[in-house]
């Protein structure tokens, strides 16, 4: 899976199993801010990488994740991309 | 001088409407919300048949990314409170001080059930790491009135009552008396169940409650009935706000009527058994009167709890025999749950709603599907058609498992 496929994907996830506002949605966005991601809404987040892209996603390495796009990058890195 | 507590918002979704006029359409015309089990593959199950919401859509009145976070449980009292709270013309700034006087009540047998099974099941099936994280708040039957106090910025008291089938009640009463004693001036109160679910089908089936009459859904539910087998489960919510008569005055709000009495009782008797007799309804019920003070023969209307089982017809039967004397026979009952089915923790709330539209309306809903006569059972139970007359004063009673029974009285506003 290259970058813009995992990016197209994790923007259909975003939208369809956390219920975020399509438009509002770029690489840049922050989950927190920008989305308005509570911290349940962050745990589902999380689950909803694992099971979509079939990584596992560590707590540590969570914590680093506050965009969107960086969340793409512990995918890439975790698909071996 | 005593604060008095007046009716000045209504909202329902249940199996018969979707809104207010739309449920009272329907009630009054004696159709059944009854069909086969469309939630989930019932094909396995005892009982097949529900009372369900065809077509509720929680979008139009919740944020998709809000509602999708949301048992359906919540999601019918965020909807049928939102009508309420319309209805009433009240909503309140996040800064306005009337919000500080402004609470909820809600009412929940269980809460939300069909997230509890859908979490457990995926803990079993896919580990305790893939259970959701919203699970808890999904099924606590508190987070109704939490969420509620969120959305509409309710900042007085926040609570819930859990007493299974009188649950609703307890909150409307509840929230009564919160208003009386001045911690208050409105307060959202109802209730709401979705308990259309694998789970809580199958266990209310195996504690042999449940009508099997799968062959006719429509005629399952039918209290009083010589041939009743049992209840028919239903979905929904109402809410009703109530506010404290001088504050609705100042305002110029529609005052539908006034709750006047507010009895309870405990069977101590069994856990799921009425108290042969019905001692322990009768005793809700005169406390109730007690409380408004007025007499039996002031009633104009019985809304019964008339669930289609064959020990609470006739033990209420009986309660009503007790409290009215030979008022009994002269006063309408009906079990609006004949056509809703039973709405367990929302039950109250909804009937309590029933009251105030007949005082309102002159209307006594029916009891339908009622053909043939229990000699138990030999009340004018409001056959089969609705019936214009003067109702003052309405009566709902609520009995839950547990031995928990409780009435309300409402009254036409003076």
């Amino acid at each position: 899976m290259d970058r813009a496929e995992v990016e197209a994907k994790m923007t259909e996830l975003l939208v369809d199993e956390l219920g975020l506002d399509r438009d509002k949605i770029t690489m840049s966005a922050t989950f927190e801010e920008d989305l308005e991601v509570d911290s349940l809404g962050v745990v589902e987040l999380l689950m909803a990488l694992e099971d979509n892209f079939g990584v596992a996603i560590p707590d540590e390495e969570a914590e680093a994740i506050g965009t969107v796009g960086q969340a793409v990058d512990v995918v890439m890195e975790k698909l071996g991309g | 001088m005593a604060r008095r507590v007046v009716v000045t918002g209504l909202g329902t979704v249940n199996p018969l409407g979707k809104d207010v006029a739309s449920f009272w359409q329907a009630a009054c015309a004696g159709e059944s919300g009854i069909g086969e089990i469309t939630q989930f593959d019932a094909s396995g199950m005892k009982a097949r048949i529900a009372g369900e919401i065809a077509g509720f859509d929680p979008e139009e009145y919740i944020e998709r990314r809000e509602a999708r976070r949301l048992d359906r449980y919540d999601q019918l009292f965020w909807a049928s409170t939102h009508q309420a709270l319309t209805d009433a013309g009240i909503s309140y700034e996040e800064d306005d001080p009337a919000a500080m006087r402004a609470g909820v009540v809600v009412g929940s047998g269980i809460g939300g059930m069909i997230s509890f099974q859908n979490g457990i099941d995926t803990m079993r099936e896919r580990g305790p790491d893939r259970v959701s994280p919203l699970t808890i708040t999904q099924i606590i039957s508190n987070m109704a009135a939490g969420l509620v106090s969120i959305r509409y910025n309710l900042f007085g008291p926040n609570t819930c009552t859990v007493t299974a089938c009188a649950a609703s009640a307890n909150a409307i009463g509840d929230a009564a008396e919160i208003i009386k004693r001045d911690a208050a001036d409105v307060m959202v109160a109802g209730g709401a169940e979705a308990p259309v679910c694998e789970f809580a089908v199958a266990g209310f089936s195996q504690s042999r409650a449940l009508s099997l009459n799968n062959d006719d859904p429509q005629g399952a539910s039918r209290p009083f009935d010589a041939d009743r087998d049992g209840f028919v489960m239903g979905e929904g919510a109402a809410t009703l706000i109530l506010e404290e008569r001088e504050h609705a005055l100042a305002r110029g709000a529609n005052i539908y009527g006034e709750i006047v009495g507010y009895g309870m009782s405990s069977d101590g008797y069994h856990v799921t058994l009425p108290r042969p007799g019905g001692g322990g309804a009768a005793r809700a019920m005169q406390h109730a009167l007690d409380d408004a003070g007025l007499a039996s023969s002031d009633v104009d209307y019985i809304n019964a709890h008339g669930t289609s089982t064959a020990a609470n017809d006739v033990t209420e039967t009986a309660a009503i025999k007790t409290v009215f004397g030979d008022g009994a026979y002269s006063v309408p009952v009906s079990s609006t749950k004949s056509m809703t089915g039973h709405l367990l923790g929302g039950a109250g709330a909804l009937e309590s709603l029933v009251c105030i539209l007949a005082i309102r309306d002159g209307i006594v809903p029916p009891t339908i599907n009622y053909t043939t006569p229990d000699p138990e059972c030999d009340l004018d139970y409001v056959p089969n058609e609705a019936r214009s007359v003067g109702v003052s004063t309405a009566m709902t009673n609520s009995f839950g498992f547990g031995g928990h029974n409780v009435s309300l009285v409402f009254a036409a506003h003076h």
